[in-house]
C-alpha cells in the first residue's frame, strides 16, 4: 500500500461489505436519501460504523453522494443515564427509607444520599427528627412520590425531547443530567455509477495486469494527491557552493578567467606591498591579520619589482609622493593567511605585466582570512568573489557599467555608488543596491581602480588602467536561503536538513 | 572606518543652512561619508548604562558620521564643515606667522633617537575656546590618536597652556627613575616608574604603555624651568594643562614617524586657527636637533600639481571643458585653474589633503564633485575568452557527480591550514546526530601543506573525503564510491596503469580494515574503517569508514 491509500478505507475495512451492502439497498428504496444517523439507529450499529461505510463506497467513485449535515440534540449525560435507569437520587432516598425511619448516618454512607436528602427535603418528601434517641432520624412525609427528573430524561432518551420545554430541559442541562450535543452525519444519496453490489478494487497495476489485459476489467483504488511522495535517497550540494557555482557561471557568461587562488598562505608582500597597502596600516596588525608562526616568512620574491615596490612606498615616484617611510623587507616577508585574493590579483597582473600586454578579464571566488569580531553574520574566514578587468583607456563609467551587468546577472537592476577609500584602489566605490523587502540602499559589494602605485612597478605600460570590485560569497548566500546566522551555513555545525531541504540556486529570480 | 560624533544643530549653523535627516544623509553619501546614526547624549548613555544614568544628560541630536580613514581633515566638526560647504566655492588659506619670539617656542631636541626619534611643534596664538570649541579640540586629538597615529604608537600630541610654561623646551630622553612630575589631572608628583605601574589599570592609557615600557629611556619634554610638559606618549604634565581660558596653546608633536608627524600637526592648526585672533594664522615653532640643524613647523605646505584636462576625463568617463573641471576641483577645496596652455589644469593642494599623493587622487575628487552616480555607465569593449582553472573545473564536475552518487556536501573550515578534510567531515557528522542514518557526507576543498619549493613555504593541495556513518561501517560503500570515482576520473581497476588497493598501517582506522589508494603505482590516499578509538573522540557512536585522497594527479 502507498501513502496515496485513503486512511478511512484501511480503517474501515472492505472486509465489512455487509454494512456497505445494506447501506447501498437502503439508499436504493428512497427517492430522496438517507441520513447516517437514521440508519445507524435503525440498524442498532454505532454511527462511527455508518461514516466508515459512507467514507469507503466514497472511495469507489461515484457509487453515492454524501452530503455532510450538522444538527443538534439534546442527550443524557452519564449521571443523567444512571437516573434514568435507576430514578432521580431524591426518590431512591425516599425509597430506602422504611416506615420506622433510618438514622441520618446512614443514609449519607448511600452514594446518592447527600444530594438525594437535600432535593428531598426541599420537596417535602422526608423529615429530620433531630430529638431522636440515637440521632437524627429520617422519616417519610407522604405515602407516595412522584419521580418527574426520571420521567423528563426517560423522554428525551427516546428521542423525544421536543415534548419538554426550553426552561425544562435548561434546568436539566444544569443539573448536569442533559448536555446539547452537535451530530454530525450525512445525507446519503445515489451517485451517477450507483450499484447495490460491490467490486473489489486493485490498488495497484500489476505486471501480470499488463499481460493478461484484465487490467481494463479491473476497478482500481483512487489515489490520494493530497499525501506526500516517498522522498529520493540522494546526495545534495551545499547551499554555499550552489552559489558559488552561479557566481562562476555569471563571471565565465561574461567572458572572465578564472584566477588560481589555491595558496592560502600568502607573504605579505603580495598581499599587502605589492597593493601599496603602506606597512603602518591598521590591516596589517596582528588584530586583524592571522600571522604565520610555520613557515613564518617567504623566501623568494621578484628581486626587481621588490626594490620598485619599496621605492613608491618610501619615496614615491611613477608621478607618487608615496608614504615616505622607512619601508622594511622584513614587514613584507611575513606570512600571513590571506585576508583577500586581491593577493592572487596582483601576483596575475605582475605576470600579465612580463608579457606584451594584452586586455585580460579574471575573476576568482575563494577562501580569505581576517581576524574578526564573530558574530552573527562575520566569521574570520570567508569566501570573496573578484572581479578584474585590465585594458587600455577603462574609465570609472565602464567600471559602473561592469558591475551594472554584472549584478543584473544577480537580479539587481537599482545601483547606486558612494565614494569609499581603500588603500589600493582610487577612485574607490562602494556599490549600494536598493532593497524592496528593506526599503533601504544596502551595500552589496565594493569596487574601485587600482592606483598607479600599484600597477606601473609591475610594469604595466601607463595607459593600461584595471578596474576591480570584490563582494562576499556568504552574504548573498545568505539573503537568497534565508539564512540569519552564518554558522547555520559554514562550518561543521551545518544543519544538515538545512543542506538536505536546500532549493536550487538561481540568482536572478 | 572613523567615526565623529558632532551636534547637529551646531553643524547646521556652521553650513549656514539645515537639512532633513535625509537631505543630509543624502548630502553625506555623494561626498563619501556615512551617517551611521541619528542619537543624542543620553540615548547614548541609556544604552550603555541604562536609563537611570542617562537622566539629566544632553538630549542635544547628535550625527554620527562616518569618515574614510585616510580623511584626518574631516575628523572633527570644524573640518567636517570646510569639506561639506562644497557648494560655496570657498577655500581657506592657511599661513604661518613668525613667531612672536623666536627663541621662546624653540623645541631642542637631544638624544630621544633610540626611543621616539622626531618631534614638531607650534603654536596657536590668541585663540577663544567655547564649551564646544574646547570639546571638540580634545575630541580631534582623540581621533587623530586612534587613526593616523595609530594608537599613538606613530604620532602623539600634547596640547599646552603656553602663557603657563616658558621656552625654549627641552625634548629628551631618561631614565623613568630620573623623570618625576605631576601628571595631568594627579594631585602629586610620580617618577614615570610609579606612573607605569599607576596606569597599568587605568582603561584608557594602559594601552600606550607598551610603546616605551621596555625602553631603557623614556621621552620626556621640559620647559626652560625644568617643568615637565609630557612624558609621551603616555600623559602630559598637569601644570600646563590647557582650559576655557587658555589664549595660547602650544602644540607638539612627538614621533616614529616624521612624516605623520607633521601631518599631525598640520591637522591641528589647520582645524582651530580658525579660533585665533587672525584666522586660519599659525604661529611658527622653531626645533633644533642635536646636530644643530633647525627646521620649522607647520609646514603648512601648499603643492602645486599639473594635469590635463583629458586626463580627468578619461579616466572618469566624461566630456567636460577644462574649466568645469577646475570649478569641480575648486568645489572639493583644491583651489583649481586652467592655465591656458591646452587643456592644462594647475591645482593646489592644501596642507589638509595629506591623502593626495598622486593625480588619481585628484581625479578622484573630480569624480566625486560631478558625483559617481551622474558618470554614464559604459561598457568596456575588451574581447577576450573566459577559461576555467583546470583544478577547479575538475571539482565542479566531480561535486556534482558525487552528489548524485548519494553523497551530501559538507563545507568546513580552512582557517586552522588543515592538513586533512576528515575531521571537519566526521565534526558534521557529530553536530548532526539526530539526523536519520546513514549518514553520507563528501567535502572537496584545499588543505595547506609545507614546501620548500614554493616562495612562501607552503602550497595547497586539493582533496576529496568522503564519510559513511551508519550502523555498520559500510566499507563496500566508501569502497564502491572510491570505485565510482575512479570509473567517473576514467581509470580502470587494474595494478600498473590502473588503480588498486592494499593493505596499510594507519591508526587512524581499525587493525586490518585500511587500505592505501594507489593510482597508476603512486600512492593517492587512503579508506578504512575508522578506529572506536578516533569514533569515539569525535563523540560519535556508530562505525564508520572513510576515504581522503588527491584529487590534483587527475588533472
Amino acid at each position: 500500500p502507498t501513502a496515496y491509500c485513503l486512511a478511512s478505507v484501511s480503517l474501515y475495512s472492505m472486509a465489512d461489505t455487509g454494512v456497505l451492502e445494506t447501506l447501498l439497498q437502503r439508499v436504493e428504496k428512497v427517492d430522496d436519501g438517507v441520513d447516517s444517523l437514521a440508519v445507524a439507529t435503525s440498524l442498532g450499529v454505532d454511527h462511527q460504523v455508518i461514516v466508515g461505510a459512507v467514507k469507503s463506497l466514497q472511495a469507489l467513485g461515484d457509487v453515492i453522494s454524501a452530503e455532510l449535515r450538522s444538527s443538534k440534540h439534546w442527550e443524557l449525560t452519564e449521571e443523567g443515564t444512571e437516573i434514568a435507569e435507576q430514578g432521580s437520587h431524591e426518590s431512591r432516598v425516599f425509597s430506602c427509607i422504611p416506615q420506622e425511619g433510618l438514622a441520618q448516618s446512614e443514609l449519607m454512607k448511600l452514594p446518592f444520599g447527600k444530594i438525594g436528602f437535600s432535593k428531598a427535603m426541599s420537596s417535602k418528601w422526608i423529615r429530620v427528627d433531630k430529638a431522636h434517641e440515637g440521632g437524627p432520624r429520617i422519616f417519610r412525609t407522604v405515602e407516595s412520590i412522584d419521580d418527574q427528573v426520571r420521567e423528563k430524561l426517560l423522554l428525551v432518551q427516546k428521542g423525544h425531547s421536543t415534548q419538554l420545554e426550553e426552561k425544562e430541559k435548561n434546568e436539566l442541562k444544569k443539573r448536569k443530567l442533559l448536555s446539547e450535543v452537535t451530530v454530525k452525519s450525512y445525507w446519503i444519496t445515489k451517485g451517477n455509477s450507483f450499484s447495490t453490489t460491490i467490486t473489489k478494487q486493485e490498488t495497484e497495476l500489476t505486471p501480470e495486469m499488463i499481460a493478461s489485459g484484465n487490467w481494463k476489467e479491473k476497478k482500481f483504488k483512487p489515489y490520494n494527491f493530497e499525501a506526500m511522495g516517498v522522498a529520493p535517497d540522494c546526495g545534495h550540494l551545499h547551499p554555499l557552493m550552489k552559489v558559488r557555482t552561479q557566481f562562476r557561471q555569471i563571471f565565465l557568461e561574461m567572458g572572465f578567467t578564472e584566477m588560481p587562488t589555491n595558496n592560502f598562505i600568502e607573504s605579505s608582500f603580495w598581499n599587502f606591498d605589492s597593493l601599496f597597502q603602506p606597512q603602518q596600516h591598521p590591516a596589517r596588525d596582528q588584530h586583524d591579520t592571522f600571522f604565520l608562526s610555520d613557515p613564518a616568512h617567504a623566501h623568494e620574491f621578484p628581486q626587481d619589482y621588490l626594490e620598485r615596490v619599496k621605492k613608491v612606498h618610501s619615496e614615491g615616484g611613477y608621478g607618487s609622493q608615496g608614504y615616505k617611510y622607512d619601508w622594511k623587507i622584513e614587514e613584507a616577508q611575513k606570512n600571513i593567511l590571506r585576508t583577500h585574493t586581491t593577493a592572487v590579483s596582483a601576483r596575475m597582473l605582475y605576470k600579465l605585466a612580463q608579457q606584451k600586454f594584452t586586455p585580460v578579464k579574471y575573476f576568482s571566488i575563494d577562501r580569505v582570512f581576517r581576524n574578526e569580531t564573530l558574530d552573527a553574520t562575520h566569521l574570520a574566514e570567508f569566501h570573496q568573489i573578484e572581479g578584474v578587468v585590465a585594458d587600455y583607456g577603462l574609465t570609472l563609467g565602464d567600471l559602473m557599467g561592469v558591475l551594472h551587468q554584472f549584478f543584473t546577472k544577480l537580479g539587481i537592476t537599482k545601483l547606486r555608488f558612494k565614494p569609499a577609500y581603500n588603500p589600493y584602489t582610487e577612485p574607490s566605490m562602494e556599490v549600494f543596491s536598493y532593497h524592496e523587502g528593506l526599503k533601504k540602499w544596502v551595500e552589496v559589494g565594493n569596487s574601485g581602480v587600482f592606483r598607479p602605485e600599484m600597477l606601473l612597478p609591475m610594469g604595466l605600460p601607463e595607459d593600461v588602467s584595471v578596474i576591480a570590485w570584490g563582494l562576499s560569497l556568504e552574504r548573498p548566500t545568505m539573503i537568497k536561503y534565508g539564512i540569519n546566522n552564518i554558522r547555520e551555513l559554514v562550518g561543521h555545525k551545518v544543519n544538515l536538513q538545512m543542506v538536505y531541504d536546500s532549493p536550487i540556486c538561481r540568482l536572478d529570480s | 572606518m572613523p567615526t565623529v560624533g558632532v551636534k547637529r544643530d551646531l553643524l547646521f549653523k556652521a553650513l549656514g543652512r539645515s537639512y532633513t535627516d535625509e537631505e543630509f544623509d543624502e548630502l553625506c553619501f555623494e561626498f563619501g561619508l556615512e551617517l551611521d546614526e541619528i542619537t543624542s547624549e543620553k540615548e547614548i548613555i541609556s544604552r550603555e548604562q541604562g536609563d537611570t544614568k542617562a537622566s539629566g544628560a544632553s538630549d542635544v541630536i547628535l550625527y554620527k558620521i562616518d569618515v574614510p580613514a585616510n580623511r584626518y581633515d574631516l575628523l572633527c566638526l570644524e573640518g567636517l564643515v570646510r569639506g561639506l560647504q562644497v557648494f560655496k566655492n570657498k577655500c581657506n588659506r592657511y599661513q604661518c606667522d613668525l613667531p612672536v619670539d623666536p627663541m621662546f617656542a624653540a623645541l631642542h631636541s637631544p638624544q630621544t633617537e633610540a626611543v621616539r626619534p622626531h618631534a614638531v611643534a607650534a603654536v596657536l596664538r590668541n585663540i577663544t575656546f567655547t564649551q564646544e570649541r574646547y570639546d571638540s579640540f580634545i575630541e580631534l586629538q582623540e581621533k587623530l590618536h586612534q587613526n593616523i597615529c595609530r594608537k599613538r604608537s606613530l604620532v602623539a600630541i600634547g596640547t599646552h597652556d603656553l602663557d603657563t610654561i616658558s621656552g625654549p623646551f627641552t625634548y629628551t630622553a631618561k631614565r623613568p627613575g630620573d623623570i618625576s612630575f605631576k601628571p595631568l589631572n594627579q594631585t602629586k608628583e610620580y617618577t614615570a616608574t610609579q606612573l607605569m605601574s599607576l596606569y597599568k589599570t587605568d582603561s584608557h592609557l594602559r594601552h600606550y604603555l607598551h610603546i616605551i615600557e621596555d625602553k631603557p629611556l623614556y621621552p620626556v619634554i621640559y620647559d626652560s624651568n625644568g617643568v615637565v610638559l609630557s612624558m609621551p606618549p603616555i600623559i602630559n604634565g598637569d601644570h600646563s594643562k590647557i582650559s576655557l581660558k587658555t589664549k595660547n596653546v602650544f602644540i607638539e608633536c612627538t614621533a616614529t614617524d616624521q612624516t605623520k608627524a607633521k601631518t599631525v600637526l598640520d591637522m591641528m592648526v589647520t582645524m582651530f586657527s580658525e579660533y585665533c585672533a587672525q584666522p586660519f594664522t599659525v604661529e611658527e615653532a622653531e626645533v633644533v636637533y642635536p646636530d644643530g640643524k633647525t627646521c620649522i613647523y607647520p609646514e603648512l605646505a601648499y603643492r602645486k600639481e599639473k594635469l590635463s584636462g583629458k586626463f580627468i576625463n578619461q579616466k572618469v568617463g566624461i566630456n567636460e571643458s577644462t574649466e568645469k573641471i577646475a570649478h569641480l576641483l575648486t568645489r572639493m577645496c583644491l583651489l583649481s585653474q586652467a592655465t591656458g596652455a591646452g587643456d592644462e589644469i594647475e591645482v593646489e593642494i592644501p596642507p589638509t589633503r595629506s591623502d593626495i599623493i598622486h593625480a588619481c587622487d585628484i581625479m578622484e575628487d573630480a569624480a566625486i564633485a560631478y558625483g559617481f552616480n551622474n558618470i554614464t555607465r559604459t561598457t568596456p569593449r575588451t574581447y577576450t575568452v573566459a577559461n576555467q582553472f583546470p583544478l577547479n573545473k575538475l571539482t565542479e564536475l566531480l561535486r556534482q557527480d558525487l552528489a548524485a552518487a548519494g553523497f551530501t556536501e559538507a563545507l568546513n573550515f580552512a582557517l586552522v591550514a588543515r592538513t586533512t578534510l576528515l575531521p571537519g567531515l566526521l565534526k558534521t557528522i557529530a553536530a548532526n546526530r539526530k539526523m536519520p542514518l546513514p549518514l553520507k557526507l563528501f567535502e572537496i576543498s584545499d588543505v595547506v601543506l609545507k614546501d620548500e619549493t614554493k616562495d612562501v613555504g607552503a602550497r595547497n593541495s586539493r582533496r576529496f573525503c568522503a564519510v559513511y556513518y551508519n550502523k555498520s561501517p559500510g566499507f563496500e560503500v566508501i569502497h564502491g564510491l572510491l570505485d565510482r570515482t575512479m570509473q567517473l576520473l576514467e581509470v580502470k581497476p587494474a595494478r600498473g596503469e590502473g588503480y588498486h588497493i592494499q593493505t596499510a598501517d594507519d591508526s587512524t582506522f581499525f587493525p586490518g580494515r585500511c587500505a592505501d589508494i594507489f593510482v597508476r603505482g603512486k600512492n593517492v590516499g587512503r579508506l578504512g574503517v575508522l578506529h572506536p578509538d578516533v569514533i569515539n573522540r569525535f563523540e560519535l557512536t556508530m562505525p564508520c569508514s572513510a576515504l581522503e585522497m588527491d584529487i590534483e594527479p587527475f588533472l
